[in-house]
């Protein structure tokens, strides 16, 4: 066959699909774009992620791999058709039962690739199961309910947690938008587009740090007729620079003339379909001047290095600081000091779903639906680009395939709304993973240099902080991350007196924002491995040291902060000790008869406050009955795939006292749901479950008001039969009968909660947060001292989060977390230009993350939901440093730079030794 | 842009010698990665049709191994205790997704120093079969792959098997990789170690190969003759010494430094010394 496509004859699903395509086009592409099986997903085009998995004559493969010219007459099975047949429709129960599916981006590939070991072993293993889905990435669920599903998926009992009225807090709940994850209908940010859409692809820097000239687009739009337009600043109707923090813009959606990072949008080009599938980038008429780049920060700070912005001075974006106590009088108690110097890389958030979406304009209004965990940051944001009111821009989020911070700051929304807006055309984009990689935000390096002091009866007595954070070209969440820092890293110890000095600095590298810990778990790795020296010094347990100096309620934290309830942090080393030492006494055994491999067990604590720092962060929550019965909760919080649209729907159903069974959702639309903040900073369950609960308190008075019963009445829903029961006088309302408001809602009510905190002052000192999360957590290690690999056996976790109102989703979050800090401990080191794809840039696999034991604390924090505390972040920060002193214990040799590769590992035990490496 | 998908070596050959510029696509697991999302203009010959050239038999002068067999087959074929090295192999190259469609003929067409089915094949003394419509010639391996990304293959040939010798005595083989995390990764160092006993359970030959420490794995020749005539048994493992790695020449890269690429091979060689010498 010569033409550029051929006629080909697919089996898909059991269906059969003629179609006219290119016959190398990859399958994945035929599949979405051709027949509309937008259930198979896309993650890399490179076979490093396995997202877009199906089963092709019942083998899974990677079918973004697959030309789709070779397939006549093979048996091709995506997620759409695993709902056929009990036998398969079995496993997607269970991942559903089991909580296997968080966002869901890598559910569609983990279902094929188990059903593929499934059909051939019904029964298997827990390695077996490794093997087969260790080819399928997922950065949300530590992978660890997804072999309990799939190990399970034979035997489970079928039968979902159906709480009864005012009981749905605390139960497991299954996940309530968990159906459409597992059968493959879940709409992220590339489902959602119209079939017409043009394109937007953006072109970048490949310089950290240029001049640049666009040339004559004449030779390029003759080369690509199918240009609709070309976009650069110049289009920008309003202010080309945005930020997330208000004050701080700071960076253009299209740079000019000069770029401050590799990976920096110049210009974009939109196009049509055809033209997309053969434009080549490079093309693109640009004239670059390379100039020196910043990549580091000591370049950063030296005299003579120039500024990024002339606004920084110095290259110094913010400086953090926080003092308590006198020092000299606290140094000078102590009898035993430790210091040292750790650093930290670049870690990539690695959502396994790119930036997508699409822009379409609405007469005078501009929709935006896109993958984001902030939409009304998004609209803002957009509104002052397009020089338009923020009414007039809607977003609507999709499903987000994965978040972690990196969806809070806008990505390719202004590239999509300048093109659809001016065109007055849907233009859609698709960031590859290279875009993604090279261009969104990162975790922040940091250089940090701490000395610690302690009594010789272990009192910690005073801590100094140094810590600079590489913020790379643009503000982004820098300053969030400056300044929570010196606030944390105390970690939960009290400490009579402390300095904590922190910098966020400018460097020639992709912006670093929000990762999980906003800076945390890098000044946690100090923190916490010092306290292991000063602990070894000491001559006391490790896990005593810290129970010892755990900060309990009544004292005050390093802002002077005197939090009087929902202080677990002692109780959570109370529930680690018999574990910890049944632990260590075991790797000691082992180590007695061991010769290559040694064992170790470490420990470290956190806490980490909810909510923004010292900043206001409402959010509004507005429920209502509608004539026909049902329960509508507006919520506008974005549910990353970490389950706030189940915990925020069992929070205010118990406090309206009906059955959550009535309720459906309404979510996440600017021009639907109030202001719920952004998803991020460990907020939506305590801040907007907390707005949720004062929410439906106000619709049951609103119930009780109107039929005059008493605070105890029960109610109950039967069709539109409103029953309320108040001692033995039962009221039935027929809502059909009462007057209808807007959307058909006969009565509703609304929650705004706003969590007290105050500003700090000159010295930090103040009230940051109106309550923490805290947490420790017990990794028990092995190390192959000749290799350097470390293998990570098990990990304890036990957190106070204050009362879990779904425990299910709150074990699926401390896996992720212990997931992701396990990646940030042994793999994960972003360099630009290097790491942009994921095979040179590595994450956790099935088989790297150990089994988990999740330990539950609830001591109530009065102001949350029901008591309820975040966990979000809370989950990731003690992973690193307890497995850095799980790797100390083991072999003697303390880690100080992240991540602990194997060659880093081996080569700090042979200069042990004292052999030349 | 042509593509044609042949279903026998003869057309496959033909259609070769018609467009000598054509890519030749097996299991397109490394194409794909490489062409990331440029169109394709050259025309594509893919071979992933060809069943003839897909099938494991045994010859009578051993194995013979279709290049278009898959990792999963090798990994699932009944083959001689000398293959395990090869089998551990297949059982690591990326995951399964890979290993369904990623053939051994591709591996080694690709010529990537950190090809996982090198060193094994070195170990089993594997010559490449090369057909064209002139004939047909076989090369030994290690004069096939002649360095990164570089091979002897001349435009008008399709790789069609890869023959491996059988061997008299008992034998037993393991392949060892390094990586930092347990599946889908890129070999930081391989080692493959087969031995052979004769009748008095000495060595009677041994192969020891290295990957991912050179541009092209390379065998230990001077080792390899150090370890012949000793006792079978895990002690052979104290043999090998660091001057036995001098054939190697690692580079830097992200995955590790030279220093750490020797270090790690030595050790990795000691221990697939210690397994297979207890085996045999």
């Amino acid at each position: 066959m010569s033409s550029a496509t051929c006629r080909l004859t697919l089996t898909i699903n059991g269906h059969v699909h003629s179609l006219e395509v290119p016959p190398m086009r990859r399958l994945s592409k035929v599949l979405r774009e051709d027949l509309g099986l937008r259930g198979t997903k896309v993650g890399c085009d490179a076979g490093d992620c396995g997202a877009c998995t199906v089963l092709i004559d019942g083998a899974s493969v990677c079918s973004c791999m697959i030309p789709v010219g070779r397939l006549s007459g093979r048996e091709i099975i995506t997620v759409e058709g695993l709902s056929e047949g009990a036998a398969l429709g079995r496993l997607q129960r269970a991942f559903h039962h089991f909580g296997a599916a968080q966002c869901g981006i890598c559910t569609p590939a983990m279902l094929n690739a188990a059903t593929a070991l499934l059909r051939s072993n019904p029964r298997p293993t827990e390695d077996e199961v490794l093997t087969a889905i260790g080819g399928v990435l997922c950065r949300c669920t530590g992978y660890r309910k997804i072999i309990e599903a799939v190990v399970e998926s034979h035997r489970f009992a079928d039968e979902p947690v159906t709480p009864e009225a005012g009981e749905a807090v605390g139960a497991r709940l299954r996940r309530l938008d968990g159906l459409e994850r597992v059968d493959g209908t879940e709409i992220y940010g590339d489902d959602v587009c119209p079939p017409d859409c043009l394109w937007v692809r953006v072109i970048r820097s490949p310089h950290p740090h240029a001049r640049f000239t666009i040339g004559d687009p004449a030779p390029l739009r003759t080369r690509y007729p199918g240009i609709a337009k070309i976009l650069t600043a110049a289009d920008v109707p309003g202010i080309n620079l945005f930020s997330v923090i208000p004050g701080m813009e700071d960076q253009p959606a299209f740079a000019e003339g000069m770029v401050r990072y590799r990976g920096e949008a110049v210009a974009a080009v939109v196009m049509d379909t055809a033209t997309n599938e053969i434009f080549d980038d490079s093309h693109f008429p640009l004239e670059w001047e390379v100039l020196p780049p910043a990549l580091t920060m000591v370049q950063a700070v030296a005299p003579d290095a120039p500024a990024l912005h002339a606004k920084r001075p110095g290259n110094i974006l913010v400086r953090g600081f926080v003092q308590k106590g006198d020092l000299d009088l606290h140094w000078s108690k102590a009898a035993v000091t430790v210091e040292g110097r750790f650093d930290t890389a670049f870690v990539e958030h690695a959502y396994i779903e790119p930036e997508a979406g699409y822009a379409r304009r609405v007469g005078d209004t501009l929709e935006i639906y896109a993958c984001t965990q902030a939409p009304y940051m998004d609209r803002d944001s957009v509104a002052a680009m397009m020089a338009l009111a923020p009414e007039q821009v809607r977003i609507v989020p999709t499903a987000v395939g994965g978040g972690f911070g990196g969806k809070l700051d806008i990505s390719l929304q202004p590239y999509v709304a300048i093109a659809a807006w001016t065109l007055g055309r849907p233009v859609r984009c698709l960031y590859t993973r290279q875009d993604s990689m090279a261009s969104s935000t990162k975790r922040h390096p940091a250089s940090i240099t701490a000395r610690v002091g302690a009594t010789a009866d272990g009192k910690l007595t005073v801590l100094e902080f140094d810590g600079d954070f590489n913020t790379g070209a643009y503000a982004s969440w820098g300053p969030t991350v400056a300044n929570r820092v010196p606030v944390h890293c105390s970690g939960p110890y009290y400490l009579p007196a402390l300095r904590a000095r922190t910098r966020a600095i400018h460097t020639n590298n992709p912006p670093a924002g929000a990762f999980r810990g906003f800076g945390i778990p890098q000044a946690a790795l100090a923190q916490e491995t010092l306290f292991d020296e000063l602990a070894d010094t000491l001559g006391l347990d490790r896990l005593e040291f810290r129970r010892l100096n755990a900060i309990t309620a009544g004292q005050p934290t390093a802002t002077g902060q005197i939090l009087e309830t929902s202080v677990g942090m002692r109780a959570c080393f109370d529930a680690i000790a018999p574990r910890w030492r049944e632990a260590v006494a075991a790797a000691e055994i082992f180590n007695r008869t061991a010769t290559d491999r040694r064992r170790g067990v470490g420990v470290a604590g956190m806490w980490y406050g909810c909510g923004n720092t010292s900043m206001t962060n409402p959010s509004t929550i507005r429920v209502a009955l509608k004539h026909d019965g049902s329960v509508v909760l507006f919520q506008g919080a974005v549910d990353i795939g970490q389950g706030s649209n189940t915990v925020i729907t069992q929070i205010c159903a118990d406090a309206l006292g009906v059955d959550i069974g009535k309720f459906s959702l309404v979510y996440g639309d600017t021009s639907l749901t109030a202001d719920a903040g952004k998803t991020s900073a460990s907020r939506q369950t305590f801040v907007s479950g907390r707005a949720a609960q004062l929410a439906g308190e106000d619709l049951r008075k609103k119930i009780l008001r109107h039929v005059n019963a008493g605070t105890e009445a029960r109610l109950s829903l039967d069709g539109r039969h409103l029953r309320i029961t108040d001692g033995d006088a039962t009221t039935v309302l027929d809502l059909e009968n009462l007057p209808r408001g807007k959307d058909g809602m006969v009565l509703e009510g609304e929650g705004t909660f706003d969590p007290p905190t105050g500003k700090l002052d000159a010295n930090g000192q103040g009230i940051p947060y109106a309550t923490y999360g805290f947490g420790a957590q017990m990794a028990e290690v092995e190390v192959d001292t000749l290799l350097g690999t470390v293998k990570v056996l098990k990990i304890v976790a036990a957190h106070d989060v204050g009362r879990a109102i779904n425990p299910m989703l709150l074990e699926g979050q401390i896996e992720g977390g212990v997931a992701q800090g396990l990646g940030l401990a042994l793999m994960e080191e972003y360099v630009p230009g290097r790491t942009e794809n994921l095979h040179d840039y590595l994450i956790p696999t099935a088989g790297d993350v150990p089994p988990i034991e999740t330990i539950i604390i609830e001591d109530a924090e009065p102001l949350g939901p029901f008591g309820a505390k975040g966990i979000g972040e809370q989950a990731l920060i003690p992973t690193a440093p307890a497995i850095l002193c799980a790797i100390r214990h083991a072999t003697g040799i303390t880690i100080r730079q992240v991540p602990a590769t194997p060659e880093r590992i081996r080569a700090a035990i042979r200069a042990a030794a004292g052999e030349q490496s | 842009m042509r593509y044609d998908h042949p279903s026998t070596v003869q057309e496959a050959l033909a259609l070769l010698a018609r467009a000598p510029d054509s890519v030749l696509i097996a299991g397109a697991t490394d194409f794909y990665p490489a062409q990331g999302l440029r169109p394709v203009t050259r025309p594509v010959i893919d071979l992933s049709g060809i069943d003839e050239a897909r099938t494991i038999t045994a010859t009578a002068d051993g194995i013979r191994i279709g290049a278009l067999a898959t990792w999963t087959d090798i990994a699932k074929a009944a083959l001689p205790p000398a293959f395990c090295c090869l089998q551990l192999a297949a059982r690591q190259v990326g995951a399964v997704q890979i290993q369904n469609v990623g053939t051994i003929g591709g591996n080694l067409c690709n010529a990537s120093p950190a090809a996982d089915g090198v060193p094994p094949l070195l170990c089993l003394d594997a010559r490449v079969e090369l057909s064209s419509v002139d004939g047909v010639r076989v090369l030994p391996l290690e004069h096939f792959i002649l360095g990164n990304r570089k091979t002897a293959r001349d435009p008008g040939e399709i790789v069609t098997a890869i023959l491996i010798p059988g061997r008299a005595g008992a034998c037993a083989s393991t392949f060892l990789k390094l990586g930092a995390r347990s599946s889908l990764v890129i070999s930081i160092a391989m080692v493959a170690v087969l031995l052979e006993a004769d009748a008095a359970g000495r060595v009677a030959h041994a192969a020891v190969a290295v990957g991912a420490c050179s541009a092209v794995a390379q065998r230990l020749s001077a080792l390899e003759a150090d370890l012949r005539g000793h006792l079978l048994s895990p002690a052979l493992a104290e043999r090998a010494m660091a001057a036995h790695l001098s054939p190697l020449s690692p580079i830097q890269d992200l995955r590790g430094t030279p220093e750490y690429r020797l270090d790690t091979a030595l050790t990795m060689i000691r221990r697939g010394l210690a397994e297979v010498g207890g085996l045999v």
